[in-house]
């Protein structure tokens, strides 16, 4: 019992630190901006939340710091993709090229260093004390909290409010929303600066909350599982928490088992979330029978009032 | 006072495409040196230092040549990939692969002599990063499955693999690092005799004049070309995109698995646990910069190469080596900006045209 | 005398040195519908473009209700109640019809009530009698309901000056005529409605007053009542003289070239969009196929062509069956395609004319030898169909996307009968060139056909059809209704079987 709720709620805090990034990411895909870039934005935020914490020891100060370097590579990248129109594919490598070594030349200073500083995790009053659930749920940190209620709340947002139906209608034909009037430039430089927001948050989770320490690519490939969680979840967030948890479940099935089965090499485990996502990648989204996809239309297509 | 307006242009030539590129890597260098500054060195001295030691000697730039060979391959590998708009982003896993699949023939290969039993390493290094690549290759042929995340994921998968074989099975004795035995003396590639030079260069510079020629000349490349360009039209033209993705894809990842093999037969004799050490992604930045023409591919990796070991020089002043890292891909997000001005011009407004 | 609603005078508008529109005047009444009459590219789709806002003029004022006012965006175009349905419709597939009209509400309520949304679009559908399910999504609906989306789209944020380009270019007759009977009602209720329009009969029976365009500037107004084919012809297309090239009557061979059977073919949705559709083509022969667009005449030709696979029945070219045949297989039997869509499909736009003329044809003997392309004759080719078809471009070398789209069309053509095919289908192969262009690349054509190639034509322009063609099949919703020889059929048949009369 105590090694299930161990896993379970293992796979929760795994999950959470690739959903920010996985609804960032769908909120900029949804408005037509595919971001490649993720694992770098995702490094950026992780060690300028780090930088901070270590320098000033102020959690909040920390996080805001985490936002606004998001919301700055967010901007670059907008101004690449909707200004500029460049190709979104070769933007994204840029980014995670540049976001990479750029974390890793910020944090020598930090790399090694104890912050000891984070989001640590607390027990909700009564539903921490539920057996199994409370464990599992509500003995978290203040990120995982925040994501019980993100999930929801974007899907309102996305299928039930008047801008998530602008959000669906900019990514599938921005031309349309133009001539309804509304400022497409304005609202995908929006949707590409929440969308890094939210994946630098992924990477304050990386380095404050689950771990706490800095070294250089410690993201190991978590941007890129996100990335193709989108993907798989058909820019949906609820499917995205599905994913998301059953990724994680696998991550910390491997970390858990490695106790019980010694016998078998590490790097078996290592390597499993890595084969899970390509095996699901590839059942999600290939068409194996002509089928109707989720993607939206205008996905990567940079918008140019001239040439319609 | 006179407004200006852009205005869209028709494609800039080739030496336009360069003089813009080269232009904007200063821009790029200007602002890398704002970050230095930044974080507390001179950007003057240490870019005079880097430059110094890479390129205005002659150990600094055969250096540069002999550590921008899994360079060049990994960017041309990617290159080919590109123009047939596949995002080939495993050149890492590839590159790592074909460095695996050479320790094994090493191990229990055929033992051939001489000049053979090289071309037999170089070709099962090749098999093993085409392999790699056509596991992301098939998906994509056949159920249009998009292959940069399969090929990245692959990546970790590959890297994992590698550090295993090194730390446990291949691991040479009596070392603490996680490295394969040293390659024996038959399988080295000699030097250029004067000039202290692998013959790996020249094999890789022959390599690049094929690609180009295969590119422009070829009935293979024409139809490369067309499925880059247009993938409805090159349906219609009856080409089989199928098979050329299958090709294209192996021919890729094969390249990138001669990484491994260059860098191990040519430069460090041993194949090490984390021995693609970002070349694989470092490959897509050159390809990129390149434009996948191959003949730029090797100078830039030359240049990048010399960056690289530039880092390792100002570590010395408390740098981070992440600082190479850190000039490409600032290069990279500043120039792709800067191909903007390939497109649009500025004109004076009110002089006709679009409001 | 009424006050215009909306008033353009001397509108003139430059794309560089391109003259669209030269002092163009143009006025509106309140419940007239007026409509715009000229060729493609006489500057129809530009004065509209003005008056709604997306383009500036380079000169000129626009009046509205007698004021003089400065349209700057859409945005204050439908604010002024000026809306516009473009050829291509900007509806969004994935939402629900409720949820497309919406999306141009500015009052819409920030929280979504899909009950309150749907309940009054059916109500606005109703008032205007445009009949459409306001729960289902976009794409499950046919062309005809699409486009009553789009007017319900502008109806409801309170439009009263409509704007339609070319509406009944998708439809089919009755779908038209139903079309046409809502805007009559629509503008009987005070609305006023501009329709873009090339089709004289159309505009003859459905306007009450006729603008023509030509080459940018007005040639004529009139009421409609005082409009003929005649009058119209002649601001049309000029006091040029036009001799259409009419095929001569002769015998056909026997040789039978193209044998379809029982074909049926399924379109990119999965539903049956060519419907057990038999016939021949004999050597010589040119059949057409006359039909509105969008009836499963592009499936039909790219089954042909072997771009699509066929659910049902056969396609044998001179006796062999190429039904489940690659495309390759196609090419190398001789079957030539001019596809509809010329710069997405048939040519590669950046690439230059060297690279195109071998698209198809790079493993022909004549232009590589072992997988090595032979450049220098690539380049001679391209060469001679400049001058042989009178191709006009900057260079062998520039890309094709940068040519005139005539000049592109004589290029795809002279590459598809490069190499005496057995069979040509050509889908609207002169739709959108002028009457140059137009003339020459129907003069190719006809010596094709001279040397015994059957030609498949696929056409929605009846003239063309009888112009062209030997026989002629008429498609609808699928279905082949009838094969005619043309020397049997007339307009009125054709057209009734158009829109899905049985004979």
């Amino acid at each position: 019992m105590g090694l299930f709720i161990s896993i379970l709620s293992g796979a929760i805090v795994y999950a959470v630190s690739v959903m920010y990034a996985g609804i960032g990411e769908t909120f900029s895909e949804r408005a037509g901006i595919m971001n490649l870039g993720v694992e770098g934005i995702m490094l950026m935020g992780a060690v300028a939340g780090y930088i901070t914490a270590v320098n000033t020891r102020d959690l909040a100060l920390s996080f805001l710091v985490v936002l606004l370097t998001g919301a700055v590579f967010g901007l670059i990248f907008a101004f690449l993709t909707v200004t500029l129109q460049a190709d979104q594919t070769v933007c994204g490598m840029a980014m995670l090229t540049f976001g990479t070594g750029l974390s890793g030349f910020l944090g020598k200073d930090v790399a090694g260093v104890a912050a000891n500083l984070k989001f640590q995790a607390f027990s909700i009053p009564l539903l921490g004390d539920i057996p199994v659930i409370g464990p599992i749920f509500f003995r978290q940190n203040l990120l995982v909290y925040a994501m019980y209620v993100i999930v929801p709340l974007s899907l309102f947002y996305i299928y039930k409010t008047k801008y998530g139906l602008y959000l669906r209608a900019l990514g599938e034909n921005p031309a349309a929303l133009d001539s309804a009037g509304m400022n497409v430039f304005g609202l995908r430089y929006a949707y590409v600066i929440f969308g890094c927001t939210m994946i630098a948050v992924s990477g304050a989770c990386v380095t404050l909350a689950n771990t706490n320490f800095w070294s250089p690519g410690m993201t190991a490939g978590k941007g890129w599982i996100a990335f193709a969680l989108v993907a798989f979840s058909s820019w949906n967030p609820l499917k995205l928490t599905f994913g998301a948890l059953l990724f994680g479940f696998i991550s910390c099935l491997g970390s858990n088992l490695q106790i019980y089965l010694p016998s078998v090499p590490t790097e078996i485990y290592s390597a499993m979330p890595y084969i899970a996502t390509i095996i699901a990648f590839i059942l999600a989204t290939g068409n194996f029978r002509k089928a109707h996809t989720a993607q939206p239309a205008a996905l990567c297509k940079p918008y140019d009032r001239e040439s319609r | 006072m006179k407004k200006l307006r852009l205005e869209r242009k028709t494609s800039g030539s080739g030496f336009s495409v360069f003089l813009n590129s080269v232009l904007f890597t200063g821009v790029a260098l200007v602002v890398c040196g704002f970050i230095i500054a930044a974080v507390g060195f001179n950007p003057i001295e240490v870019y005079a230092k880097m430059f110094r030691k890479a390129f205005l000697s002659a150990r600094g730039i055969r250096k540069a040549i002999e550590s921008g060979l899994p360079l060049m391959l990994c960017g041309l590998g990617v290159s080919i990939a590109f123009r047939m708009n596949l995002n080939n982003i495993g050149a890492e896993g590839q590159y790592a692969v074909g460095a695996i699949f050479g320790v094994a023939y090493v191990l229990y290969g055929p033992n051939l002599p001489g000049v053979p039993g090289i071309l037999a390493l170089a070709c099962c290094c090749f098999l093993g990063g085409a392999l790699w690549a056509l596991l992301c290759a098939a998906p994509r042929a056949f159920w249009d499955v998009d292959e940069s995340i399969t090929t990245l994921m692959l990546n970790y998968v590959a890297l994992i693999l590698l550090s295993y074989l090194c730390l446990g099975p291949w691991k040479a004795k009596g070392q603490n690092m996680g490295q394969t035995e040293k390659i024996p003396d038959a399988f080295v590639i000699p030097e250029i005799p004067g000039l202290e030079v692998s013959m790996a260069f020249p094999a890789v510079i022959v390599i690049a004049l094929l690609l180009f020629f295969f590119y422009r000349y070829t009935t293979s490349g024409f139809q490369i070309n067309v499925i880059g360009k247009s993938p409805t039209a090159a349906r219609y033209a009856g080409i089989n995109i199928r098979r050329n993705i299958l090709l294209v894809l192996g021919l890729s990842g094969g390249l990138a698995g001669l990484a491994g093999f260059v860098q191990y037969v040519a430069v460090t004799g041993r194949v090490q646990e984390n021995m693609p050490n970002n070349a694989g992604y470092t490959g897509i930045v050159i390809a990129y910069l390149s434009r996948f023409n191959p003949i730029v591919v090797i100078i830039v990796s030359i240049l990048f190469a010399g960056l690289q070991n530039s880092s390792a020089t100002v570590q010395v002043m408390g740098v981070p080596a992440q600082i190479a890292t850190m000039m490409q891909g600032a290069i990279m997000v500043i120039v792709i900006a800067g191909d903007f001005f390939q497109r649009y011009k500025f004109v004076a407004a009110g002089k006709g045209g679009k409001a | 005398m009424k006050e215009p609603v909306i008033e353009m005078r001397n509108i003139t508008k430059r794309f560089g040195d391109v003259i669209a529109n030269e002092n163009v005047n143009l006025s509106l009444y309140p419940g007239e519908i007026h409509a715009l009459l000229g060729e493609n590219g006489a500057g129809k789709s530009t004065l509209m473009n003005v008056l709604t806002g997306i383009y500036k003029p380079n000169s000129g004022d626009i009046f509205f209700h007698g004021k003089k006012v400065s349209i700057k965006s859409p945005k204050q175009a439908v604010d002024m109640g000026i809306g516009m349905v473009h050829q291509h419709f900007r509806l969004i597939p994935p939402l629900s019809v409720a949820e497309n009209v919406f999306l141009y509400m500015p009052d819409c309520k920030k929280v979504l009530r899909q009950k309150e949304m749907e309940d009054a679009i059916n109500a606005c559908s109703r008032e205007f009698h445009l009949e459409v399910d306001a729960s289902a999504k976009v794409w499950q609906l046919s062309v005809g309901e699409q486009q009553r989306v789009e007017i319900i789209k502008l109806l409801y944020r309170g439009a009263d000056i409509l704007i339609l380009d070319e509406p009944s270019a998708v439809l089919t007759a009755q779908e038209a005529a139903e079309m046409f009977r809502v805007l009559r009602s629509m503008a009987d209720s005070g609305k006023s409605i501009i329709i873009i329009s090339h089709k004289m009969n159309e505009v003859m029976q459905n306007a009450d007053r006729i603008t023509v365009l030509k080459g940018g500037k007005v040639e004529d107004t009139m009421e409609a009542a005082d409009a003929t084919i005649e009058r119209l012809t002649r601001a049309v297309v000029g006091e040029r003289e036009f001799v259409p090239q009419v095929r001569q009557n002769h015998d056909l061979s026997e040789d039978v070239v193209l044998q379809a059977e029982n074909l049926s073919v399924k379109n990119d949705k999965g539903l049956e969009a060519v419907k057990n559709v038999s016939f021949t083509i004999r050597a010589g022969e040119i059949f057409g196929i006359a039909g509105v667009a969008g009836n499963g005449q592009k499936e039909l030709t790219e089954a042909i062509a072997g771009l699509r696979k066929a659910e049902k029945g056969t396609v044998t070219v001179r006796g062999e069956d190429l039904t489940s045949l690659s495309i390759r297989k196609h090419i190398d039997k001789g079957v030539s395609f001019i596809p509809e869509d010329r710069l997405s499909m048939g040519l590669v736009p950046s690439l230059d004319m060297s690279d195109n003329i071998i698209l198809k044809h790079f493993g022909w003997e004549k232009f590589s030898r072992r997988g090595i392309l032979k450049k220098k004759m690539m380049d001679q080719t391209a060469e001679e169909y400049i001058e042989k078809y009178d191709i006009k471009t900057a260079g062998i070398h520039s890309p094709v996307g940068l040519m005139s789209g005539g000049n592109q069309q004589k290029l795809l053509i002279a590459r598809e009968i490069n190499g005496n095919p057995s069979l040509l289908v050509a889908s609207y192969p002169v739709r959108g060139l002028d009457i140059g262009a137009t003339e020459a690349i129907h003069r190719i054509l006809l010596e094709e056909s001279a040397k015994g190639t059957a030609i498949l034509l696929v056409s929605e322009e009846l003239d063309e059809i009888f112009q062209m063609a030997d026989r002629i099949g008429v498609m609808c919703d699928g279905n082949m209704m009838a094969i005619l020889d043309r020397r049997d059929a007339d307009y009125d048949t054709i057209g009734r079987l158009m829109s899905g009369e049985q004979l």
